[in-house]
């Protein structure tokens, strides 16, 4: 085992070259080329009907491509389909289960088709369940669970076969944002603790900012920007705002430390909002804020980088590639 | 078939598919709470492996666990059950009334499940009505109500093989209606043996045995029929009508769409027609099933189908041994074996054809 992992370290997660997938005429996915590394959270932001689904489908080979190459933790699933779907945990969007048996039945028969010993299945089974807090309710038919409570079951789901890789589809869908915050943070633990590779499909912006560090944007099936918040923003000629806030007892004219800012490189706007001061700038320029705002005699009480400027990129997306769906 | 489904066909069937379904869920409900014997059959039954079994395997016994605890396979044990011990009940009576004419015959026992006085069909012509019935309530949900559930993309994720689930789901009701079948079998012929006193001979076994394999074979055919139904219609309401009208057409309506055939179709004289009649009723399953089970159950059965008078001239009547018996209905077996197959065949390659998600 840490033979393989130590090999697998090398290789992507997830890698595709040219994916394809037709329906007739229809194309589901054009030309796809994807690269997620282990460990890494990558979020496919598009919105329904962009073709997320399908290259699910496709990586876990429960739909053949019209075209290109996938492999995933390093083997074509195509050809090697029950290997990767042994490794790779998937949580279907609004997943179901067999209502009149309890949540611990359910998880049962799956642990079984995973061919685990009856020791492991137990023991997994309970930890699982207690990890994303459905123990109390373990005894309890699904049917009485609640949508939230399902999703979190399904997480519990594809996490018995210890994957090395999760794939979650519109995981928040349909959740009060409670819900869905219970799910985000059980997948910012997971990432965390198990190091597992996570491909979250959503339409939902905010929900993928939060756990992702990495977006590829997919609209009408192709990927149309990919990279990390910042780069994204970068790549489309947007920019990033920095909040900065400094200590009230500091007295220094509001047009002083304007200037000041200005004065740096790739700044492009500096103004006020309340007690905050919003800089525009062309990259991550907080080291040089902070550290011309120290020389300044100024205490630093507040600086963060907003990434709100994806949203606009996103709508921007939508507007331009997406406008088949207003016509057609 | 989805979008055209006219409204009459989902209100049928729907309420056809409720009723079974709540049926289903208050089965389980009462089997909760109470911790009863069916939840605890089912714990024994899923917890006791240890060792690494091959997908279908694990399916089929879910599959298997969920029949078994459900209301509609105690109804239907219930209601078929009592329907073959009125039959058993009213055979041996009048075995026992017309006890000299049945002291010729060459095995009485077996006439417990081949005769019929007036009202009431023999055992054989009851499962000849009744199995089919069964081959379908274990069959026509089987896929589409993991589809319509959302389990299925779920299930299709495992590391098993796409056709575990549809060899699973088939050998899980195959097994029920072969467990409910050789439970009605050894109830009919406990019943006989206490009422009249008789007991079987090896050789009657060895018929009874035969017989229950054509059975199995027949009922077979109609769960892999619904199944194929269940991978096709999306709806269960709908798999449920498509199956129960086929059952009707084939069981009820077949001989008599058969003789209206007949009349249109062959030229002069009775017997050709007749013997074109015969033919077409051959294209029915029930056919097969009542031809084979008449000869396997009855030694004194020497040909199936037409006879005529010249057929009988310098016959010598007499029992014929078991494996004539098959001989004389060896196409009809052959048949429903193959008919069988092809069915199960065209669901399977039907199913993993399918889209996971459609």
């Amino acid at each position: 085992m840490t033979v393989l992992t130590s090999t697998d370290d090398r290789e992507p997660a997830i890698w595709t070259d040219g994916l394809a997938k037709n329906y007739g005429n229809t194309v589901a996915v054009d030309d796809l080329h994807l690269e997620i590394a282990p460990g890494e959270v990558f979020g496919l932001l598009g919105p329904n009907g962009a073709g997320k689904t399908t290259t699910i489908l496709m990586l876990l080979g429960l739909s053949e491509p019209s075209a290109g190459q996938a492999r995933v933790v390093g083997l074509d699933p195509t050809r090697q389909a029950l290997e990767v779907k042994r490794r790779v945990g998937y949580v279907p969007d609004n997943a179901g289960f067999y209502g009149g048996l309890t949540g611990q039945q359910n998880l049962e028969y799956t642990a079984q088709l995973n061919g685990l010993d009856p020791a492991t299945r137990r023991d997994r089974i309970a930890s699982l369940l207690d990890e994303v807090g459905l123990a109390e309710r373990a005894d309890e038919p699904v049917r009485t669970y609640s949508h939230g409570m399902r999703q979190r079951l399904g997480i519990a789901d594809a996490l018995l076969k210890d994957p090395e890789v999760l794939i979650l589809d519109e995981p928040t869908l349909g959740l009060d944002p409670r819900g869905a915050d219970q799910v985000l943070d059980l997948v910012n633990d997971l990432a965390s603790q198990r190091s597992v590779a996570v491909l979250l499909a959503s339409h939902l912006l905010g929900q993928v900012q939060v756990v992702c560090s990495r977006v590829g944007i997919f609209v009408d099936g192709r990927m149309v920007a990919s990279g990390t918040v910042d780069e994204l923003a970068a790549q489309h000629g947007g920019r990033l705002v920095v909040e900065v806030q400094t200590a009230q007892d500091d007295e220094l004219e509001d047009q002083d430390l304007e200037e000041r800012l200005r004065d740096l490189p790739g700044i492009v706007s500096v103004h006020r909002e309340g007690e905050l001061w919003l800089v525009g700038a062309q990259h991550d320029a907080r080291q040089d804020i902070a550290t011309r705002l120290q020389e300044a005699g100024l205490t630093v009480v507040h600086l963060r980088q907003r990434s709100e400027e994806l949203g606009a990129i996103y709508r921007r997306y939508f507007a331009e590639e997406g406008s088949g769906d207003t016509v057609g | 078939m989805t979008p055209s489904d006219s409204t009459w066909t989902s209100a049928v069937g729907g309420r056809v598919v409720t009723w079974l379904r709540t049926a289903n869920e208050l089965g389980r409900r009462l089997a909760r709470p109470l911790r009863g014997p069916a939840a605890r059959i089912r714990e024994r039954m899923l917890s006791r492996r240890a060792t690494r079994r091959s997908g279908w395997r694990v399916v089929a016994e879910k599959e298997f666990a969920d029949h078994i605890t459900s209301i509609r396979f105690l109804v239907l044990l219930v209601v078929i059950g009592l329907a073959c011990l009125a039959a058993v009940v009213s055979a041996a009576s009048f075995l026992r009334e017309s006890a000299t004419e049945a002291s010729d015959a060459t095995s009485v026992f077996l006439l417990l499940f081949t005769q019929s006085p007036e009202q009431i069909p023999s055992f054989v012509a009851l499962i000849g009505f009744l199995g089919p019935l069964l081959g379908i309530a274990f069959g026509f949900d089987a896929v589409n109500q993991e589809r319509s559930d959302r389990t299925l993309p779920r299930l299709v994720s495992q590391p098993i093989h796409r056709d575990d689930i549809v060899n699973g789901k088939f050998v899980a009701g195959l097994a029920v209606i072969g467990l409910t079948l050789v439970a009605l079998v050894a109830l009919t012929a406990g019943v006989g043996i206490v009422r009249m006193g008789i007991t079987p001979s090896a050789g009657d076994v060895a018929r009874l045995l035969l017989y229950l394999v054509v059975a199995l074979v027949y009922m077979g055919l109609w769960l892999a029929f619904a199944l194929l139904c269940s991978v096709l219609l999306r709806r269960p309401a709908t798999a449920a009508l498509v199956a129960i009208a086929a059952w009707l057409v084939f069981t009820l309506f077949g001989t008599f769409l058969a003789s209206l055939a007949a009349d249109a179709f062959s030229g002069e004289g009775q017997i050709a027609q007749a013997r074109t009649e015969y033919s077409l009723s051959l294209v029915s399953p029930s056919t097969l099933y009542e031809n084979s089970s008449a000869a396997l159950l009855n030694p004194e059965v020497r040909s199936v189908g037409l006879l005529l008078p010249q057929d009988l001239e310098r016959a010598v009547p007499g029992p014929l041994s078991l494996d004539q018996s098959l001989l004389v209905v060896w196409p009809q077996v052959t048949a429903l074996v193959a008919a069988s197959v092809v069915m199960f065949t065209l669901g399977y390659v039907a199913f993993l054809r399918q889209e996971v998600r459609a």
